[in-house]
């Protein structure tokens, strides 16, 4: 009972982090492409508000967050009325704030590559005929792809992480909202300290092998 | 046939207003010192930036004027940049690719074996862009930009970024797509050796602006050129190989004018070749002396005298024929010889070299 309880946990966490971390490679790459070209005055302002779920604390994120997704909440309403129902409590729901949570693990490692790899191949491929658009998928993204890999394994674990935004705005629904910090927060909660052991431990390795992952090929690229 | 442009534009510190009228054909280079606007004015034609009014008129197609602007990709150009812009993601057969296979079939006139050829990066192909030598790749840039058969084939300083061995290197080949290829090119160059032995035509930019343009042999003699070149100051013609004297390794050209005797290159005989004899290496006298060294000595007339950038020195131009030589002198020597215009007077060159 219990550890199905827990492979629950396990399977959702994986599924969220990796639901989110799909869409925010969708959502978070063309935000990136526009801070690295833009030269508008609304740069600062974008750049900041993408970058304040790193220095938010989680718990205020998830409170606004259910102000806002709540039946009160301006986005409730219009989730309501399109017959959407509530997304608090939910697992989209949970979807929806692990990206605007994570998003800033994503954009940052890809702005960062974006700018680096500077206006030059963009030039070269115009001079070779292709169009802005046709550049951007042949050259940029190509050229792109360390800060792809970067950013997809940074939002995933980020996300595999949560904690604050997840009890603020899923709640602790086992099966259903019930993520893997969770669980581990009820066993500790219930004293059932060899449990949280297992999950604990579990999520330290994973940790450690992702940063062991990326540090490692930052360390062949500069060989 | 030609090319027509005119820029303006204005950075902190920095004023480009220039009207250029180019030829359509052969290689037209756009000389002077760092900082003068060159590459600018190379960016403005390929529409990479854009200057607050332009106009361009390429072989009788507006590429833009006051109210159009044709985006980069849609200008029929080549581009080679200073340090080679190959793709480092694809090798270099992808890389050649790339602008080849976005321009219709119908267009390409530029052989893909020919260039490859004619550039030899044969044996490179299956190669990634990080694994060559600064030469193979900017040879790989120009093959890349002409495989899109321009219309018109722009090089920013090439062989800048490249020591000499490797400029020899590649200088070669640069002389043979002039010669075999029939796209005009406009090249950008602060080095006075690549202008003579690569361009038919010049623009010598100035602090934004042009401030002469002409065939290169006719400007390059010209004593008001705002530039001085100094050391290398000096004049271009052609000419062409009449004899090889196999005991001594020597050849013996004929310009209109006149004829040298050069250190046998190894050119055919009845080859084109072009001459260049700087303006140190001529001396003058007032009267044929065969006790010297030297083994070109021909008559010539005064034309014209001007000062230069040092107050001991004049720079003199005389005629020999239809060619005009420059000779660089002191200003004392040109006093006491008194070499006034239309005076006639012998010259001895000490060096010729045949470029190209």
């Amino acid at each position: 009972m219990q550890l199905s309880a827990d492979l629950a946990a396990v399977v959702l966490t994986v599924k969220l982090a990796g639901l989110t971390t799909v869409l925010l490679l969708f959502i978070g790459t063309p935000i990136a492409w526009w801070l690295a070209r833009t030269r508008s005055r609304l740069k600062s302002v974008i750049g900041a508000i993408v970058t304040l779920p790193l220095v938010l604390p989680p718990a205020v994120l998830g409170f606004y967050l259910l102000v806002l997704l709540g039946p009160q909440g301006p986005i409730g309403e219009l989730t309501q009325s399109l017959g959407l129902g509530l997304l608090p409590f939910t697992f989209p729901g949970l979807v929806v704030a692990s990206v605007i949570y994570s998003m800033p693990f994503v954009v940052q490692p890809l702005h960062q590559s974006f700018v680096a790899m500077g206006n030059q191949p963009l030039e070269a491929a115009a001079t070779l005929r292709a169009s802005p658009l046709d550049a951007f998928f042949t050259v940029a993204l190509p050229l792109a792809r360390p800060g792809f890999i970067t950013a997809a394994v940074l939002g995933f674990a980020h996300t595999v992480g949560e904690f604050g935004v997840v009890l603020m705005i899923g709640g602790n629904i086992p099966g259903k909202t019930q993520v893997l910090s969770m669980a581990i927060y009820n066993h500790v909660e219930a004293m059932e300290y060899s449990d949280a052991h297992w999950l604990a431990g579990g999520m330290l390795c994973f940790s450690f092998l992702v940063l062991l992952l990326l540090y490692n090929r930052g360390w062949n690229r500069l060989q | 046939m030609s090319i027509s442009a005119s820029f303006e534009l204005a950075y902190p510190g920095f004023v480009l207003d220039v009207n250029l009228d180019l030829p359509g054909r052969g290689v037209t280079a756009l000389f002077g010192p760092s900082g003068c606007g060159k590459t600018t004015v190379l960016r403005c034609m390929a529409g990479l930036t854009r200057p607050t009014r332009g106009r361009l008129v390429v072989n009788g197609e507006i590429w833009q004027d006051d109210d159009s602007f044709l985006p980069t990709h849609r200008r029929h150009l080549g581009y080679v940049f200073q340090d080679a812009g190959l793709f480092s993601h694809l090798s270099v057969r992808r890389n050649l690719e790339y602008g080849r296979s976005r321009v219709p079939a119908s267009v390409h006139r530029v052989a893909f074996e020919r260039t490859v050829d004619l550039l030899d990066i044969g044996h490179l192909l299956e190669r990634m862009p990080a694994g060559l030598s600064g030469g193979e790749r900017q040879r790989v840039a120009i093959a890349q930009a002409l495989l899109t058969s321009p219309r018109l084939l722009l090089m920013d300083e090439p062989l800048a970024s490249l020591d000499i061995p490797r400029k020899q290197e590649i200088l070669p080949y640069l002389g043979r797509l002039r010669d075999e290829l029939e796209i005009p090119v406009l090249y950008v160059s602060h080095s006075p050796d690549e202008v003579a032995r690569l361009a038919d035509h010049i623009v010598v930019m100035e602090g934004g602006r042009a401030v002469a343009q002409g065939p290169l042999a006719e400007t390059l003699i010209r004593l008001d050129l705002p530039i001085h070149l100094g050391e290398d100051a000096g004049a271009v013609f052609d000419a062409t190989v009449a004899e090889r004297d196999a005991e001594w390794h020597l050849a013996r050209v004929v310009f209109d004018g006149g004829e040298l005797w050069v250190r046998d290159g190894g050119a055919a005989l009845g080859q084109r070749v072009r001459v260049r004899v700087l303006a140190r290496d001529v001396s003058v006298a007032c009267s044929r002396h065969d006790d010297v060294s030297i083994m070109n000595l021909l008559p010539a007339t005064v034309l014209a005298h001007h000062g230069e950038d040092h107050p001991a020195l004049v720079l003199v131009q005389l005629r020999i024929g239809n060619t005009v030589l420059l000779a660089r002198l002191t200003r004392r020597s040109a006093q006491r010889l008194d070499l006034a215009t239309g005076r006639q007077v012998w010259i001895q060159i000490k060096a010729v070299a045949l470029i190209g």
